[in-house]
């Protein structure tokens, strides 16, 4: 992993450093929102699923019934009995903040205080089927808001797991590695100076010495000065 | 207060009109197009749409899916079931898991 163009002093590396303690932090945060949001998102989508199968077979039977009716009576008294429908549906929207995804909740309003209030028409020109097919789809129409519900809420939440699990990537094995690579490039340049100055400072001062009493090297001397000793005993 | 509207071939959908869901008969894709963009914009929370027309739509009901709302739901129409419904939510779950872990059973 490249390390980031940095000149390496000292106050590089503390900023290096706290900034890859806030990227470990921030990585950690995340990991946990992803798993949670993971959690939530599951149990969600098998709610989803499970109410999509009921739905889509409700419609169905739905369907079925309306053809039925279809075929009963003629397609002017079909359109005519619908024509105008009595009943209207109103939703309000609220929102539920799922570890930091707004998403929506419906509650069902409807035009007239019986929710039953369904038929549309007298029963005169009608035939049964008609009734029984308008009924079934009240009954569905529930479920459906419900399933409205959730399926959006999935969406919604499918594309911010799809962002966290993105920026703990990048964290986890871009950011943080470059911050640890960079950490350590001033850390050793950092002691390579120190020993090279280290270095600098005793040859400077063998130096010193060298002119001052005329000895090549301190140690040198001494080690002399114990052989003639021994030499005079 | 929000409503909830209805799209597609008038048979499929004239049954919900009954129930108070507002029909909106369609069946020319470029019209239906021009159609959701005015509901997407306008007050409603849910817009079903049949499994027929939304095939005609994609491009348009995957842009509009990231708002929070309204909330575009697929409907098997009267000609029957295509699975694109179901389809929508494995593609939600491929995209927040990354492989598809609640449909290949």
């Amino acid at each position: 992993m490249a390390r980031l163009q940095v000149n390496p002093t000292r106050m590089e590396l503390n900023r290096m450093k706290s900034k890859l303690r806030t990227a470990k932090r921030g990585h950690k945060l995340l990991k946990d929102k992803r798993d949670e949001l993971m959690r939530q998102f599951l149990i969600l989508v098998r709610e989803n699923k499970a109410l999509r199968e009921k739905v889509e077979e409700g419609i169905r039977s739905c369907n079925k019934s309306f053809v039925l009716a279809r075929a009963g009576m003629s397609a002017e008294a079909m359109n005519v009995a619908l024509m105008s429908p009595k009943q209207e549906v109103y939703i309000e929207t609220g929102s539920r903040n799922v570890m930091s995804v707004d998403v929506p909740v419906f509650s069902v309003k409807t035009r007239t205080s019986d929710p039953g209030d369904i038929y549309s028409y007298g029963y005169a020109f009608t035939s049964s089927d008609l009734d029984g097919a308008v009924k079934q789809t009240a009954e569905i129409l529930p479920q459906m808001l419900r399933l409205a519900e959730c399926e959006k809420s999935c969406q919604l939440m499918a594309v911010e797991i799809e962002k966290t699990r993105r920026r703990v990537n990048a964290l986890e094995h871009v950011m943080i590695p470059q911050y640890e690579e960079t950490i350590k490039y001033i850390t050793m340049k950092l002691d390579e100076n120190e020993r090279s100055s280290q270095v600098r400072l005793m040859k400077v001062k063998d130096m010193m010495l060298k002119e001052a009493h005329g000895y090549e090297d301190y140690d040198k001397a001494a080690v002399s000065r114990e052989k003639k000793e021994e030499e005079r005993s | 207060m929000y409503k909830a509207a209805v799209m597609g071939d008038r048979d499929s959908i004239y049954g919900f009109a009954a129930v108070g869901l507002e029909p909106h008969p369609e069946t020319d894709v470029q019209k239906a197009a021009a159609e959701l963009k005015e509901l997407v914009e306008g007050d409603y929370a849910v817009i079903y749409i049949t499994e027929e027309l939304a095939a005609g739509l994609e491009k348009e009901i995957i842009h509009y899916s990231e708002r929070e709302l309204p909330a575009i739901i697929l409907i098997p129409g009267v000609k029957g079931n295509t699975g694109k419904g179901m389809a929508a939510v494995k593609r939600s779950v491929e995209q927040a898991v990354g492989s598809d872990i609640i449909f290949n059973n």
